[in-house]
């Protein structure tokens, strides 16, 4: 009784917080719109006189970290981040490790740059053939497509992490294929599958979008530990092997290190790297980005952010915030690709949804594909969302992240 | 938000569905196994949904089938709250068996190691882990392994100096570094040992053979392999590459603060036969926590986690406290001062959110919210702005009143104003309930919305 009591209360208690706190909201709109110079206030949030809404707001992301890091990264405000612009120097070494760390780092990120043939899916997944290579041979070795085939073949996708959703839609749409069409034999079914998934990744250009003139901004999103700095990395290596002058912008103020980490690389392949102050405002990082790219004629920024969870509403809206920002002449955002784990389960549909609610996720780069997860989920969000897949990663080196191949994407899925 | 299409809603409202085919059923009168089965289908979409193991699933559904077959549904009043009370003995009984229980060396220090994929978490978990020895008295040592990472062990000595645990590393090779390590923490008597080690694919020969020799360089007590709660169908796949090079000792599941549901914990339990050891559920350090199968048992099946909230409610709200709030509500007397003493209690429990997310069949808009420290504080400072007379009756807070308060506070009038408006809403609620508590009623009549807690018998 007095616990349920309890708990009703607090239920009304956290509504009424949360309604408290949501009706501040709408007022930050004002506040981010007013112009390119406005993201120097937020470096100096009041800590009680008259905080605004837009103030608030932001404090708010501060506090809420990511779970991939701890929470004791100083907040905007508390300590006023000087805003550096490093040409591909980390920040000062203050400590003896600092030197052997980097020599590490250096270590692996030659190691990772390692002269690579052009690799295909088929020869980076050979390695972890198999388990689904059984569903399919299982299935061709029937003289006739029965129960058992269908059951084969659901199996195979959900194992793949497709989802029962989508496997559902796809095994129904073939299902009628199959009536309309007489297939009977499983050779042909086989191929019907396989078209009919390849015929759902091919909805959509799968393109790098590039405008040339003014700094185009590729913005790197995703939850935590998916490989975003990493893919920064690797694509800023190949941008600069297109021609392109690039810009990396350490927007990864909150994890520990990250913007070390994009330093070597951005020195590794010759990029110029914008970096803000630990725990600092990640909007402002890009913001600088940009100019500094517009006054360098460096047409392509390449901005990192911090790991988040969807589900962390003040984080998403820091996000909101650092697109807009970046959005501001003379930057101009041609891409916003969602960095996305292969091992993912169904949960990346949910990610996926929530960072295109947020920020209108333009791709996918699924990466770690190497591993003997599938990423079947990317099926799912394709189908479900329409956002194609752009970048797969396939390895350590530079060159293992390529272009997405609906093809041989299919054809590992069952291989 | 978000359309029906993308939200598994058999997840959300499996007890609905159950309840669904059992009443379609009652009808006939007879419970027979066509019946058993279409049940036994919708749990087995809720399971693939979680991500549980495709091969697990097939395991799980068998010996759920022979239980219900067992408890002979159709003499049962509530078929359906049988069935989820079945489906959920079953995934605790999967999940859980034998626990692990953490014994220390005779001879200093422990060794613990951790492994697991790229991105899964290691070098988290290890910090939060580190934090949790020292809160058992221990003095615990961290070894930064990783050396494939650009900064890995730069951020490892960071999350060292929040948990003030010291961090050993040199720039030689990874199972050096682990070996002069465990020397380290030997001569300077810190007697746990964690060594952090990169992330690997389970395929890849070389990396496995790499972790196997650090294993053996550096005889670990616990192995403890680090496993994302948002891995798909791979979990599997991964954790059996894992057991077989190093032989897990226990799991620890990271970033189970999102909205997935985690399925692939029971995989892995299933698979290896190691317990999950620690879950961590959140950003701050403190958000580490050992494994609870029965909750888990709910997260996978959507039903909340009442459990935990009310063991938080019960070790972290003052009892005097409790009663006060008790006695407001039944009288229809809830003043700003109750308002703000029970915030307070509510801060005591943790991160508002993490309260919230506990809680079954709240809206996902105030689920995902964030209520920072900082707004409460805000809020705080409003009240404390106020004098006794305004606490108790808000009515009296006029404009001038409004505008010292503002100012007082360190706030602005219309948040004053807000956070009177809501006082006032919150009230009348509370009022509501209050009235309907001291009806004649039954407990479940007045208390709709906690009827719902999971099935959850609250007396």
């Amino acid at each position: 009784m007095e616990i349920a009591i309890l708990l009703l209360a607090l239920l009304v208690i956290a509504g009424s917080l949360l309604g408290i706190v949501t009706a501040g909201r709408p007022a930050d709109e004002d506040e981010l719109e007013a112009g390119p110079g406005d993201h120097h206030e937020v470096r100096h949030p009041p800590p009680a006189a008259d905080p605004g809404a837009g103030d608030l707001d932001v404090d708010r992301a501060g506090l809420n970290e990511p779970s991939s890091g701890l929470g004791t990264a100083p907040r905007p405000g508390e300590a006023p981040p000087v805003e550096e612009v490093a040409d591909a120097t980390g920040p000062e070494p203050d400590d003896a490790t600092v030197a052997e760390i980097e020599e590490a780092l250096a270590q692996a990120v030659e190691a990772e740059q390692a002269e690579a043939v052009k690799p295909r899916f088929r020869d980076r997944l050979a390695k972890a053939r198999s388990l689904l290579a059984g569903y399919v041979s299982s299935v061709l070795s029937r003289t006739a497509i029965d129960q058992a085939t269908w059951d084969d073949l659901e199996e195979a996708l959900i194992r793949a992490d497709v989802g029962v959703t989508t496997t559902t839609a796809v095994l129904d749409a073939l299902r009628a294929e199959v009536a309309a069409q007489g297939i009977t034999e499983p050779e042909a079914l086989m191929a019907q599958l396989k078209g009919d998934l390849k015929a759902r990744l091919t909805i959509g250009g799968r393109e790098l979008r590039f405008e040339p003139g003014a700094p185009n901004v590729w913005l790197f999103v995703g939850v935590n530990g998916v490989g975003k700095t990493t893919t920064i990395g690797k694509l800023g290596k190949q941008a600069r092997a297109d021609g392109h002058t690039v810009v990396m912008a350490a927007g990864d103020t909150f994890r520990a290190a990250a913007a070390e980490q994009l330093g070597v690389w951005a020195e590794r392949v010759g990029a110029e790297l914008v970096q803000g102050a630990e725990g600092g405002d990640p909007s402002s990082v890009i913001f600088d980005a940009v100019q500094r790219a517009a006054s360098r004629q460096a047409d392509l920024v390449l901005a990192d952010t911090a790991g988040r969870l969807h589900t962390k509403v003040n984080l998403m809206e820091q996000l909101r915030k650092v697109r807009r920002v970046a959005e501001k002449p003379p930057g101009r955002v041609t891409e916003v690709l969602l960095v996305l784990d292969a091992t993912t389960g169904q949960n990346g549909l949910a990610q996926a949804q929530q960072f295109t609610d947020a920020v209108e996720v333009t791709g996918v780069v699924l990466t770690k594909l190497d591993g003997s997860a599938r990423g079947g989920i990317v099926l799912a969000i394709q189908s479900e969302l329409g956002i194609p897949v752009k970048l797969v990663g396939l390895g350590e080196t530079v060159d293992d992240l390529v272009p997405f191949d609906p093809d041989e994407f299919v054809e590992a899925l069952f291989a | 938000m978000r359309s029906d299409s993308l939200v598994p809603r058999m997840f959300d409202s499996l007890t609905d569905r159950f309840e669904g085919i059992f009443g379609r059923l009652r009808g006939r009168g007879r419970l027979g196994e066509p019946e058993i089965d279409e049940v036994l289908r919708e749990i087995r979409l809720a399971l693939l949904e979680a991500d549980v193991n495709f091969t697990v699933v097939k395991g799980l559904l068998a010996r759920i089938k022979a239980r219900c077959v067992e408890a002979d549904l159709s003499k049962s009043l509530t078929p359906a709250q049988q069935v989820i009370k079945i489906v959920h003995a079953e995934i605790i009984a999967t999940l859980g068996g034998q626990s692990l229980k953490i014994t220390f060396a005779p001879k200093p220090p422990t060794v613990v190691l951790l492994a697991g994929l790229q991105g899964s978490g290691k070098t988290t978990a290890c910090a939060k882990l580190a934090r949790w020895f020292k809160q058992q008295g221990r003095n615990p040592i961290m070894v930064g392994a990783d050396l494939q990472r650009p900064a890995a062990v730069e951020q490892l000595r960071v999350l060292g100096s929040q948990v003030t645990v010291p961090v050993f590393s040199e720039p030689t090779d990874p199972v050096e570094v682990a070996r002069a390590g465990v020397a380290e923490a030997r001569d300077k008597g810190r007697d746990v040992c964690l060594v952090d080690t990169a992330g690997r694919l389970a395929i890849d020969a070389e990396m496995m053979e790499q972790v196997r020799q650090i294993s053996d360089a550096v005889q670990p007590h616990y192995t403890f392999l680090v496993i994302d709660a948002m891995t798909g169908q791979d979990a599997v796949a991964t954790a059996e590459a894992f057991h077989a090079t190093l032989e897990i000792d226990g799991v620890i599941l990271s970033k189970l603060d999102g909205d997935a549901r985690g399925g692939a914990a029971l995989s892995v339990k299933e698979v290896i036969g190691r317990p999950i050891a620690f879950a961590s559920v959140g950003e701050r350090v403190a958000d580490f926590e050992q494994f609870h199968p029965d909750r888990m048992a709910d997260r996978i099946l959507g039903m909340g986690d009442v459990l935990t909230l009310i063991e938080t409610v019960e070790r972290e709200y003052d009892k005097g406290v409790a009663a006060k709030a008790e006695q407001a509500l039944l009288e229809g007397q809830f003043t700003l001062d109750d308002f703000l003493e029970q915030m307070q209690q509510i801060r005591k429990m943790g991160p508002l959110q993490s309260i919230i997310g506990m809680m079954p069949g709240i809206p996902k808009e105030l689920k995902n919210a964030d209520i920072g420290e900082k707004e409460i504080g805000r809020i705080e400072a409003v009240i404390r702005s106020m004098t006794p007379e305004e606490r108790a009756r808000p009515d009296l807070v006029n404009g001038s009143r409004r505008a010292r308060i503002a100012n007082g506070s360190g706030t602005s009038i219309s948040d004053v104003n807000l956070l009177l408006k809501q006082f006032k809403d919150v009230a009348k609620m509370m009022k509501r309930f209050g009235g309907a508590a001291k009806g004649p009623k039954g407990k479940r009549r007045r208390m709709p919305a906690l009827a719902d807690l999971g099935g959850l018998d609250l007396k």
